[in-house]
């Protein structure tokens, strides 16, 4: 009992990272419908920041912090606007290509930096977080993602329901010649999407760093696992992802403590084939309006 | 007299890729408060003359090459469609171009995109007001509405950004001429409350002649003809390809039609 | 004897039958049976053992291309998991050959046949799946086959793999690369003019209406479901012939190559070669390869060059950058792929002086 107790802690906290972690994958798909598999590389790159500047610079906490927001701020935008928006309005495929492309480039220019060891932070979290019950503890990192989760999740559903900004994004999002002709500023509204996104991923990218060390391979992989969790929960519901997150982190940690460890890895994938056979759009996606 | 003019086409050609030559020096004046309908067959460049005056163009890879587009006297040819929209141009697109995945009120709310910041409650009023029919499917997901409600909503998302002059290309496209009527109507009281210059591009010339106060004939990229739209609609040309009425009334074998299409080449 | 027939000018066709005809001028047919004939009769003789190995690694993965683009660019369903199922083939292959000990020439049209109905398995949620959603399926697809090669051990042996030995072909060793070179282009060719042709027929043109509009498609009468599973089933036979052929030829297989890495190296190809062109798969399998070889030689001679300064470990990454890099710009430049580019310079050629 113990151990599934262990079990589902364990899980939950993971499957809130790995909802932290989609977060920013949801924001770019939302707003320019693009699927972005140089995710995981977006992670590793603000995970690497965070090091080179906290560690290796040794600057403050708070500083380093801020200024990888800024930094993977500035980055999001300078992929938008060099790479994304001259592919605006070519097919999925080409799109798909070139975040592949992208994903490839920077894969190879952090281990060209970095090398493929693993990189610890300093430890700077307080242990105050940590929650025990009993015999079954949280740590602290993980209190603070769940915390950073719940709070991005509010924050994005306020932002995409009820202000104009977000409005605006969902517009370009639907039918991006009708958003321009009303004057919408869609270069704007896909710069500033990458631009959050980046930053998101960046945060979750320090998160995830924090708890396993920085490694090049460790966080791009992860940026191919924010598949499954964000088509189970549809891939434009945030909400969605994080449930998503909770049952791809539990499907693991079940498979892994109680059937085998190599199973673990594919688990997600193929329970995923399975949802979408009977559930296309996924559990909380929009269902796609055709007209011909 | 010169600042009556709202919009000003000096013979404005317009080529597609570089290649395409759609529009051969299109000149057509808009005056303030008027309601200007373009007219024409499928082909003729009347899409083409409206996303030339509101910017669209350039996603599409069109240029305007000669020429210009003087809008309240100042040029505004080839600027980018934020510009122009945010002077106060507003195109409704051809076809019922609504969010699908969302709801109408935030349809309208994405009309408000030149003035990002400020109040729009007053406008949305404004809109329901004209347009009673949306008020009841304010939360209603737009992909589920009906082509009428579409219609509306895609008008009222262009008056949500207090439009100067307002481009409206095709409204009355596969809606119930009972539909067609009302549109129609509303159009024309927007015009006259709201003192809003409309440019109208139909199909549906009866209709379009019956509201408008002045109307430009297109063909091949050209205008063919222009004058006050009674005068028009007493034209026996238009009335002949346009209005489907001959000048008899009395219907015509197809030979005189395909001899009247020679004479109309040399127009 | 017919007069020679050069190209028009512009678009002179009159009858349906010549707007699908393969070859518009006698030029144009002569060209590929020169081409046929250099490509028998001259290359192989004249190229050095390491350009045979090349050549014939171009010619399997060429054939794996021209199946994926028949898939993504002439029926617009994108497959992220054309690695494992060039992975499949590549077993089935290799377990037909060792364990039933089919000879060749059945082991790798039924390795096809096996991938095709692996392919069909998950070529179903595009019944449902559109876009992205298909897309991601085809990925978990992927890492499902992958888990399979490498825990199935009784059947694929594990993280051993399966080794072939001692393949023959009608009593001739196919143990040389060589003589393994006439029998992939020997496929390369047949498939190449099979899909050429399948492509003028119903079925291509079916494949293509999917593709623009898979509803109107439904509602001109054809059974998209129906359409779609043969799409995928044809494209993974390919793939899987391709796979096949791959693992007689490498004589032992593991589960390394057939990754995910795979997959986006065949959809490159087809990206860089251009979607809906079968000359273009073949040229972008031409580039990728060659890519491949280029920069795994100028990374090896700069290890050489610097094992004493150290930098050497470090540079291996950068290969990736420079594949990454090449895919990027290609997409960004010339979306069309080669074909694009190949077909503007021989109009420019026809046209000169006079553009358009």
């Amino acid at each position: 009992m113990e151990f599934f107790l262990q079990l589902l802690v364990n899980g939950i906290s993971l499957g809130f990272l790995y909802a932290l972690s989609a977060l920013g994958f949801v924001m770019i798909f939302k707003s320019s419908s693009v699927l972005n598999f140089a995710h995981g590389e977006l992670l590793a790159i603000g995970a690497f920041l965070f090091l080179v500047l906290s560690s290796w610079a040794n600057l403050p906490i708070i500083v380093a912090f801020a200024f990888t927001l800024i930094g993977s701020f500035s980055l999001g935008f300078i992929i938008e606007r060099f790479f994304l928006r001259r592919l605006i309005g070519e097919a999925l495929i080409e799109v798909i290509m070139l975040t592949v492309g992208l994903s490839i480039m920077f894969k190879g220019l952090l281990l060209f930096i970095f090398g493929g060891d693993i990189h610890n932070y300093r430890q700077f979290l307080p242990e105050g977080l940590s929650i025990t019950w009993g015999s079954i503890g949280i740590p602290s990192v993980y209190v603070a993602s769940f915390i950073i989760g719940i709070l991005f999740l509010i924050l994005f559903g306020f932002f995409f329901k009820y202000s104009s900004q977000g409005i605006y994004m969902r517009s370009v999002a639907d039918n991006q010649p009708a958003a321009l002709s009303l004057g919408v500023h869609v270069r704007r509204v896909f710069a500033l999407s990458w631009a959050i996104a980046a930053l998101v991923c960046a945060m979750s990218g320090i998160v995830l760093g924090i708890i396993n060390g920085v490694n090049v391979h460790e966080l791009s992989s992860i940026g191919l696992k924010v598949f499954p969790v964000v088509i189970l929960g549809g891939l434009d519901s945030i909400g969605g992802a994080i449930i998503g997150g909770i049952i791809i982190g539990l499907l693991e940690t079940f498979t892994g403590g109680y059937i085998s460890t190599s199973l673990r890895e594919v688990i997600p994938y193929i329970v995923l084939v399975l949802i979408l056979m009977v559930k296309p759009y996924g559990l909380f996606g929009l269902v796609e309006i055709e007209r011909v | 007299m010169e600042n009556n003019i709202r919009l000003l086409l000096n013979n404005i050609s317009v080529v597609y890729s570089d290649v395409i030559q759609v529009l051969k020096g299109v000149s057509l004046t808009v005056k303030k408060g008027q309601i200007v309908s373009l007219l024409g067959s499928n082909g003729a460049g009347k899409t083409t003359t409206l996303k030339a005056i509101s910017g669209l163009l350039k996603p599409e890879n069109g240029k305007v090459t000669d020429g210009s587009i003087e809008y309240d006297g100042a040029p505004v040819q080839n600027s980018s469609p934020e510009e122009i929209t945010r002077k106060g141009i507003i195109q409704v697109l051809e076809g019922r171009q609504e969010f699908k995945y969302l709801t109408i009120e935030e349809n309208l709310r994405v009309g408000t995109a030149t003035r990002w910041g400020k109040p729009y409650k007053k406008d949305l009023e404004l809109v329901y007001h004209y347009f009673p029919a949306l008020l009841s499917r304010k939360k209603n997901m737009a992909g589920y509405c009906s082509g009428g409600e579409l219609q509306m909503l895609v008008m009222g998302r262009g008056l949500m950004a207090q439009p100067k002059l307002l481009l409206l290309d095709e409204p009355s496209l596969g809606l119930a001429p009972i539909l067609v009527k009302e549109i129609f109507q509303i159009i024309r009281r927007v015009n006259e409350e709201l003192g809003t210059t409309l440019m109208l591009v139909e199909q549906n010339a009866n209709m379009a002649l019956q509201i408008a106060h002045y109307g430009y004939v297109m063909e091949n990229g050209k205008i063919v003809m222009e004058s006050d739209a009674n005068d028009l609609r007493e034209n026996p040309d238009v009335k002949e390809f346009y209005l489907g009425t001959a000048a008899s009334g009395a219907l015509k074998s197809y030979k005189d039609v395909k001899s009247y299409k020679r004479r109309k080449r040399w127009l | 004897m017919r007069k020679l027939q050069f190209h028009p000018c512009g678009n002179f066709r009159q009858t349906y039958r010549e707007e699908i005809t393969i070859f518009e001028t006698d030029f144009g047919r002569m060209w590929v049976l020169i081409g046929i004939v250099l490509l028998f009769a001259v290359i192989p003789f004249i190229s050095s053992a390491y350009m045979v190995y090349i050549l014939n690694t171009i010619g399997i993965y060429a054939i794996a291309a021209i199946g994926l683009n028949l898939l993504i660019g002439y029926t617009g369903q994108i497959s992220l998991g054309h690695g494992a199922f060039f992975g499949v083939g590549a077993y089935a292959g290799a377990v037909l050959a060792t364990k039933t000990g089919l000879p060749f020439v059945l082991a790798v049209p039924a390795a096809g046949l096996v991938t095709a109905a692996v392919g069909m398995v998950f070529g179903v949620p595009s019944a449902r799946l559109k876009h992205l959603y298909l897309c991601i399926a085809t990925l978990a697809g992927q890492f499902i086959l992958e888990y399979v090669f490498v825990q199935w051990e009784g059947l694929t042996g594990g993280a051993e793999g399966i080794s072939v030995i001692g393949t023959t072909l009608f009593g001739i060793d196919l143990g040389n690369d060589r003589v393994f070179y006439f029998v992939i282009f020997g496929c390369l060719v047949v498939m190449t003019w099979i899909a050429v042709n399948l492509i003028r027929t119903r079925f291509g043109r079916a494949f293509i209406a999917i593709r623009d509009n898979d509803r109107a498609a439904e509602g001109m009468g054809i059974p998209i479901f129906r359409y779609k599973l043969l799409s995928f089933a044809i494209s993974s036979f390919y793939a899987g012939f391709a796979g096949a052929l791959y693992a007689f030829y490498m004589i032992s297989i593991t589960p390394e190559p057939f990754n995910l890495w795979l997959s986006i190296e065949f959809i490159a190809m087809i990206i860089i070669g251009g979607l809906g062109s079968i000359p273009g798969s073949v040229l972008g399998a031409v580039f990728i390869v060659s890519l491949n070889e280029i920069l795994s030689n100028i990374t090896q001679y700069l290890m050489n060059v610097g094992t004493s300064s150290g930098v050497a470990i470090t540079i291996a990454p950068l290969r990736e950058f420079v594949f990454g890099l090449v895919i990027i710009l290609f997409i960004l430049f010339e979306p069309k792929g080669l074909a694009e580019v190949w077909r503007i310079v021989r109009s420019n050629f026809r046209l000169w002086p006079f553009s358009y």
